[in-house]
């Protein structure tokens, strides 16, 4: 069987334009072999707490769902229909009220039916990032 | 971080509003919140996002740790410190539920647990588990 010739941006920013990735503002920022980036801009209906600016840390988890995943289409080279088995974040640092944040993901390991991945969420600087991830996503029949 | 004065059942954060959460009721001293399905918590077409549902486990979380703490002497500040989530069924086009559960909150640290599910309570989609730092 033939893999698809995939477009990973093309796939993320027609993805993004609705659903949740949209509500959240969640933007294409860059990608490669086996990683992807997607920008999260800063806005005040994703904070969790009002009084101090802080993004709730949710988006924060979608972001790296979103990006992690994406990531091992990248890997792949193909689009294989799959769901999030399981997610860690650790929070490593409050997010900078007003900055945008980026999540990296990356997927390190592939076998047949399941994704190795795991990602930092950063803001300018990759060497001080906000958030860490790690994940497995398991490969399904259909969507 | 959060004070556990500032309670999430009293008083929702912008982001649970947006997500559409609400308290649906109190079990015990923990909330049960619920969210509607909607194109905002929509990832695969038909399907409830993982992002959405961690978001709402993890406010479930919070608001059970802030009412437990409540009973004591409510004044330490909750940080999460990190969070694990597995996801079990896909969630679907319908109302989700999720309540959280304090498995222990020593001087530190708050070992809490939280489940969601939608139609069939003994059929849970998602399950969380939070390590969150108490600070007096």
């Amino acid at each position: 069987m033939s893999k698809p010739n995939i477009q990973p941006d093309l796939f993320a920013k027609a993805m993004l334009k609705g659903g949740h990735g949209g509500w959240l503002g969640m933007q294409y920022h860059a990608h490669g072999p086996g990683w992807f980036e997607l920008a999260l801009p800063w806005k005040e209906e994703l904070v969790g707490m009002e009084e101090s600016g802080i993004l709730a840390s949710g988006p924060i988890i979608s972001l790296m769902d979103n990006c992690t995943s994406l990531s091992v289409w990248t890997k792949r080279d193909t689009f294989v229909p799959q769901v999030t088995l399981d997610l860690r974040i650790d929070y490593t640092r409050a997010a900078t009220p007003g900055s945008t944040v980026i999540g990296r993901g990356e997927c390190y390991k592939i076998t047949r039916s399941m994704s190795f991945v795991r990602g930092i969420a950063y803001e300018d600087d990759l060497d001080d990032p906000l958030a860490h991830a790690a994940g497995v996503f398991m490969t399904i029949e259909t969507f | 971080m959060v004070d556990a004065s500032e309670s999430i059942v009293r008083h929702l954060p912008p982001y649970a509003r947006g997500l559409g959460i609400e308290i649906e009721r109190m079990e015990g001293h923990a909330p049960v919140l619920a969210m509607d399905f909607s194109e905002r918590v929509q990832g695969r077409p038909g399907y409830l996002h993982g992002g959405a549902l961690s978001g709402l486990l993890e406010m479930a979380a919070i608001a059970a740790l802030q009412e437990e703490l409540a009973q004591e002497n409510g004044k330490k500040r909750i940080k999460p410190v990190n969070v694990t989530i597995e996801f079990m069924r896909g969630g679907t086009v319908q109302r989700t539920y999720a309540l959280g559960r304090v498995t222990r909150a020593g001087r530190r640290i708050a070992n809490v647990q939280a489940e969601a599910w939608q139609d069939e309570r003994d059929r849970p989609i998602a399950t969380a588990f939070l390590n969150i730092a108490l600070r007096d």
